[in-house]
């Protein structure tokens, strides 16, 4: 009976405190965000850098066209950009360049800076093991929050805005 | 003989030949050949211990999907550059977390892991040495023998 009651309660607490299932943490969490330099969409003569953007913060959405989620996140993402609380960066990730203009053009470019992820070294920096997933960076270029799953208002709300410095939130 | 009894065997035959043809595509997920049998024995080594991270349930070696791809490749790239297995291990570990390795290191998250199967068996000895003890005394109080009358008497008690 004790052993029973012993189970029940390592059980119970295992439950109550495992994460949304199948979310791995990250250990990147609190490290500096791997550095990356990546010819850009816009225009693949010239590069998207991790070290352009410290200074501010930033979302890291890792993205691609065959990835069906990321179309289910898209319209999240266009009201993120909308809100003015920090700029998107594009991860696109084992794409096709063709493909991903066209994606962007269809649906709406919610980035400033689409970085290109051909060989998909950079994800693998970044632990990516799915599609779509957002990294928050902040100002020192440090990862500060990541989220796997497609972006939700919920996500954007309790988890994105509260993490951001007061003056960068206010003005969403 | 009919058609009845040759079937069956025109099938067996064919799903032998059908298996004999598949096979090979099961193990040649990963073609990847180092240069020197030993860092070939190493990478086969850490690819069957590192998890695909998207599949999960699957390691590295047997994963068929792009990530998994990619990282064996980085498992080469590594040993190739003359890391050890642990500083690959670290490599993985620092990006994915310690859920990548099927044999989780010890560390202070993990070192209930490792050390729950020693406390349950010193438990389990207690809870044996104390049973044992037990019975010892039972006996050692019971200085009258059991006869050969009493014993079915026991028995029907029992």
């Amino acid at each position: 009976m004790a052993v029973f009651v012993a189970l029940v309660v390592v059980l119970a607490i295992g439950i109550k405190h495992s994460p949304q299932k199948g979310i791995i943490l990250s250990p990147l969490i609190g490290k500096p965000a791997p550095p990356f330099t990546l010819p850009s969409l816009d225009d693949p003569a010239r590069t998207v850098a991790s070290q352009e953007l410290k200074g501010r913060w930033y979302l890291l959405n890792v993205w691609g066209t065959w990835c069906v989620e990321c179309r289910a996140e898209h319209q999240m993402l266009l009201e993120a950009r909308d809100t003015h609380a920090l700029p998107l960066i594009g991860l696109d990730w084992k794409d096709d360049d063709a493909r991903a203009r066209e994606w962007l053009a269809q649906l709406g470019n919610p980035y400033e800076a689409v970085a290109l992820d051909h060989s998909g070294n950079t994800a693998v920096d970044y632990g990516v093991y799915g599609a779509p997933e957002t990294f928050l960076i902040n100002d020192q270029g440090v990862v500060v929050y990541k989220y796997v799953g497609p972006l939700t208002r919920e996500v954007w709300v309790k988890e994105i805005l509260p993490r951001l410095p007061a003056r960068a939130a206010a003005s969403s | 003989m009919s058609a009845r009894t040759i079937l069956p065997a025109t099938l067996v035959a064919a799903l032998v030949l059908a298996s004999a043809l598949v096979a090979p595509r099961a193990w040649a997920v990963d073609p990847t050949e180092l240069p020197d049998a030993r860092l070939q024995a190493r990478y086969l080594a850490l690819t069957h211990e590192l998890r695909c991270m998207q599949c999960q349930n699957e390691t590295l070696a047997d994963s068929p999907v792009d990530l998994a791809a990619d990282l064996r490749r980085e498992v080469r790239d590594l040993l190739l550059q003359g890391k050890s297995d642990d500083e690959v291990r670290t490599w993985m570990v620092a990006r994915y977390g310690d859920f990548i390795l099927f044999r989780p290191r010890f560390s202070v998250r993990t070192a209930w892991l490792w050390l729950a199967p020693g406390v349950a068996l010193l438990i389990g000895f207690g809870v044996c040495w104390r049973i044992v003890r037990g019975r010892t005394a039972l006996v050692d109080a019971d200085s009258d023998p059991v006869g050969e009358e009493q014993a079915p008497a026991r028995d029907a008690r029992g």
